[in-house]
């Protein structure tokens, strides 16, 4: 056996290599993380204003996001009583809403709910009990922009955006998805500028009070219909599904009615 | 001894890590619709290669060969996540989209192959280099594919419209084809055969002959 392949040697290679790997491996994660949360910000921010069609990434350079962004007030909704909570209730449920994340609550019993088969219409299992939407009100305080976040299930995994609403709380403004699985060139078509263009101006809610706003093959030329993508099926079903959902009577329907009559 | 020349050139066709291999196939799948991404997958994992060659190279000799594997593996990985944290902070859209193929580089068969078949028998400014020149061979594939699937299949070149689609308003029907993962078998297969065609040294003998039909004739005469 040659001096390399003694146990002692074995142990103390495998130690300092763990210690070097290790330190090597949370330094970068330590040093980076700084740039990396900004950016996390950054592209959320750049997906809320290009929901709401404030933000082209052809002519909007970055550093305008944050300003463009000032604009808007975040807000956290509790989703079951369909209402906005005031600071003070958000201070008390223990909530920073600088660092607060949807997405990761949803881990959380006491920060988020499973949702029932029948009322789970966007497939997401889970949601937050609390979520964050943002809004721009004019000078005389009056709604101009509501941007509620969405997400549901397509073809390969969970499509998350947001949908920008007029201040009547039933026109749309525009959709954006920033994290999604689909295919390049198919599903992932839900990000060309032509097909979400197709979005402003059609009417979430039906005469009936119910959200009428659909994804169609074809036709889409009611106010309520949007043309759906040729060669993804799936993922327009799915953006119909999480839009007849996060609109419906169980998620954002009784705060986006109550605001649309006041 | 190797030269360092052809360390780092012959595996761009003599010795292509993809094409005469057969190696890292899988990631020339996943990440070639778009050129964009390619590239910097094609970075990340010249990158991971040379490091991950020129420390196991650096260590070799005092390497237990019981836990040899291992150690090449925690080498690899540590490497891969660094460069992961590296895009994150620096590519945050590219790392979006490359989302798990960037993980997927520890398992891809090309850096182990190479710490395991090159940097344990070789000096490390050698080792180095024979990862940069793997990782080229891999790019070049890589490069070549990610084109023609971007090309034919969204009518552009690194983002830049070539060809316009029918759904923005131009007239090229985009090949949906090319941007599914089988289109990329395809595209290896086609490049293998005409990297075969121009240098026959890279033919494989055949492993078993067929043999002639021999009731044939007797049959045919009644």
């Amino acid at each position: 056996m040659s001096s390399k392949d003694t146990v002692q040697k074995t142990l103390v290679v495998a130690f300092l290599l763990c210690v070097v790997c290790s330190i090597l491996v949370s330094g970068a994660a330590v040093i980076l993380k700084p740039t990396q949360d900004a950016n996390r910000i950054l592209d959320r921010n750049k997906n809320i204003l290009s929901a709401a069609g404030l933000y082209d990434p052809a002519v909007t350079p970055d550093s305008e996001v944050t300003e463009l962004f000032s604009r808007f007030t975040t807000r956290l909704v509790d989703i079951n009583e369909g209402r906005f909570l005031e600071a003070d209730e958000v201070a008390a449920l223990g909530i920073n809403i600088d660092n607060y994340d949807q997405r990761k609550v949803i881990t959380d019993p006491s920060l988020s709910e499973a949702l029932s088969k029948e009322d789970d219409l966007a497939d997401v299992k889970r949601r937050a009990l609390y979520q964050m939407v943002y809004l721009v009100e004019d000078q005389n305080g009056e709604l101009e922009t509501i941007v509620l976040p969405v997400s549901g299930y397509g073809l390969w995994g969970i499509l998350y955006g947001f949908m920008a609403l007029e201040g009547d709380a039933n026109t749309v403004k525009g959709l954006s998805f920033y994290e999604l699985k689909e295919t390049p060139g198919l599903g992932a078509e839900v990000r060309n500028p032509r097909w979400r263009a197709l979005w402003p101006g059609k009417k979430v809610f039906a005469e009936d009070g119910e959200v009428g706003l659909t994804v169609v093959k074809g036709a889409g030329a009611g106010e309520h219909e949007v043309d759906g993508l040729s060669g993804a099926t799936l993922t327009s079903r799915g953006v119909a599904n999480l839009v007849r959902y996060w609109l419906g009577d169980t998620a954002f329907g009784p705060l986006l009615k109550k605001l649309g009559n006041s | 001894m190797t030269s360092a020349k052809e360390v780092v050139f012959k595996p761009l066709f003599d010795n292509n890590p993809i094409a005469l291999q057969i190696l890292g196939v899988c990631s020339a799948l996943a990440v070639t619709t778009q050129l964009s991404v390619t590239l910097v997958m094609c970075v990340a994992l010249t990158s991971v290669t040379a490091f991950s060659n020129l420390f196991i190279s650096i260590i070799r000799n005092h390497m237990p060969s019981s836990i040899r594997i291992i150690i090449q593996m925690t080498i690899i990985a540590s490497l891969v996540i660094v460069v992961d944290q590296f895009l994150q902070a620096y590519a945050y859209e590219i790392s979006k989209s490359l989302s798990v193929f960037v993980g997927l580089i520890i398992t891809n068969c090309i850096v182990m192959g190479r710490a395991e078949a090159f940097a344990m028998k070789n000096p490390p400014i050698l080792s180095f280099l024979d990862g940069i020149g793997n990782g080229l061979g891999y790019s070049f594939v890589l490069i070549v594919v990610a084109s023609v699937r971007e090309l034919f299949g969204s009518g552009s070149l690194l983002g830049f419209e070539i060809l316009p689609l029918v759904g923005n308003g131009g007239w090229y029907q985009g090949n949906g084809l090319m941007l599914l993962s089988p289109s990329a078998f395809f595209i290896i297969g086609l490049f293998i055969w005409v990297l075969r065609g121009l240098k026959k040294e890279q033919v494989e003998s055949a492993e078993f002959k067929i043999a002639p039909h021999a009731a044939h004739s007797e049959e045919g005469a009644f």
